[in-house]
């Protein structure tokens, strides 16, 4: 493989996943979305942002209703790193919870 | 989910005229009868026709521009001399201003193209554009942000990233009253629905183009951000699935002429402000972020405007095939409101902290020229009139 060639491979191959404050998750990269019983639907939408709030008419995918329902996740880098260690709610420092 | 193999958008012109409910042609504003709809994705636009003056300035201009751009030409006398409170919906200022912005896109029919960087016309642009800003200044508050572009504006705010995601998202929950798209959603005519796509076309007939002018303005993870946008508006490359030709299909569906320019004759100032807003924003590298911070109004405030929209157009008995303009709305800009929050506009920010009061000023006129254009057409509709303009009786 050249040097060009690794260059290249080495951007658009990974898939990640953002989580957006109150908003969907978006989706990026190759990969493949599954209904659970093992079906591959394809597409070919660059990012796909689905659904974190509930209220999308077009679910799984994102249809921007989180802004109408006031959806709140501030899924901040703390809190994903707390509750992932943890698997504890979420509480910054000062909040009342809940 | 597919979109480039879909046979839908390769023959987007609806064939049934059975269709129930379906609007005839004379009941819709269409100021021409239908003979040839030029729908087909792969033909490419003429220049836009020339207009009638509305007044003083866009007179002069028009007749400015039948003349040889190689002659020299004192063009200071174009100045406009209305009140800048005035400016964004003056009908002679936006047609002068859009007509001298479309010598950038399309051209103007029978317009030697040289006018385009006619140092005298720029220079009465100039002052046009002095007035539009002076105008947007008055209406929209700048009061939490430093003065727009300057250096000093780093120093005024200590995080210019959380301002800029902060005040858009304030911005985009903001509640948009008078709610356009709940009207057209549940009680426009089928007259009214086509007076929303004929104003409508102005713009989407070059969707996406305006804000491109930003791909050169910017490098990096920013400009990564735009063109993710923009290739989704440009349907990656593939003509039937570019935005502005999903638009054309649209307009076919409800048998309005799909011509690039078309109905110019028809759309008021306050119509043409809000493709001018965006080309002012463009052509200018000094306003770049506010081009941004548009972009970002834009996206932020889309998908669920286009999903009352596809409602609409479907209680009215639009085409299933025309209505997918509004359902690849809604799903794209579901993801290009996060992608030009964090990505485009906070990204800006982050790479360029001065810029931060420019983005949000950008957004705020975006949402301002939505208000005005949504007053207008809910105003008109509400004291029963045409939200069009008369067709003049005579062209230049």
């Amino acid at each position: 493989m050249s040097a060009l060639e690794e260059h290249l491979e080495s951007f658009g191959e990974d898939v990640t996943v953002t989580v957006c404050p109150d908003g969907p998750l978006l989706l990026r990269g190759p990969a493949q979305l599954r209904s659970a019983d093992g079906h591959t639907v394809d597409h070919d939408r660059t990012v796909v942002a689905l659904c974190r709030c509930g209220r999308s008419r077009l679910k799984p995918l994102c249809d921007g209703s989180h802004r109408l329902s006031k959806f709140r996740d501030p899924a901040t880098a703390e809190q994903l790193d707390h509750v992932l260690t943890n698997a504890t709610p979420y509480r910054p420092e000062g909040s009342e919870g809940s | 989910m597919t979109v480039i193999d879909d046979p839908v958008r390769t023959d987007p012109v609806p064939t049934d005229p059975a269709r129930p409910g379906f609007p005839a042609a004379a009941h819709v504003p269409a100021p021409t009868p239908i003979a040839v709809v030029p729908t087909d994705p792969m033909r490419a636009d003429g220049p836009a026709p020339l207009p009638a003056p509305r007044g003083p300035v866009s007179a002069a201009l028009l007749t400015a521009v039948q003349r040889d751009p190689s002659r020299s030409l004192d063009l200071r006398h174009l100045g406009w001399d209305g009140e800048p409170a005035d400016a964004a919906t003056d009908d002679d200022l936006q047609l002068a201003l859009w007509l001298s912005y479309e010598l950038h896109y399309r051209g103007l029919a029978g317009v030697d193209e040289r006018w385009e960087w006619h140092p005298e016309l720029l220079w009465a642009r100039a002052r046009w554009e002095d007035q539009l800003v002076a105008g947007l200044r008055l209406a929209v508050p700048t009061d939490d942000v430093a003065e727009p572009g300057t250096d000093s504006a780093a120093h005024l705010v200590a995080d210019p990233v959380a301002q800029v995601v902060d005040g858009l998202t304030a911005l985009a929950e903001a509640d948009g009253e008078p709610s356009l798209s709940k009207f057209l959603m549940r009680r426009a005519s089928r007259e009214q629905f086509a007076e929303f796509l004929v104003h409508r076309s102005l713009y989407h007939l070059k969707e996406a183009d305006p804000h491109s002018w930003a791909i050169p303005r910017l490098s990096g993870a920013v400009k990564g951000a735009m063109i993710t946008i923009q290739a989704d508006e440009y349907g990656g490359g593939v003509p039937a699935a570019m935005h502005a030709q999903l638009f054309r299909a649209l307009l076919a569906d409800w048998r309005l002429d799909s011509t690039y320019g078309h109905h110019l004759e028809r759309v008021p100032g306050v119509t043409l402000l809000a493709s001018n807003l965006i080309s002012f924003f463009g052509l200018h590298r000094r306003w770049r972020g506010a081009l941004v911070g548009h972009l970002a109004a834009f996206e932020m405030s889309s998908s669920v405007p286009n999903a009352r929209y596809a409602r609409g157009h479907r209680r009215l008995g639009g085409g299933e095939q025309a209505a997918r303009f509004f359902d690849e709305h809604v799903v794209a800009d579901a993801v290009h409101e996060q992608i030009a929050l964090h990505d485009l506009a906070a990204g800006l920010a982050r790479s360029e902290p001065a810029l931060a009061g420019d983005v949000l000023f950008g957004a705020r006129c975006a949402a301002y020229a939505d208000t005005l254009f949504a007053e207008h057409l809910l105003g008109r509709w509400g004291a029963g009139l045409s939200s069009l303009r008369d067709e003049p009786g005579v062209t230049a």
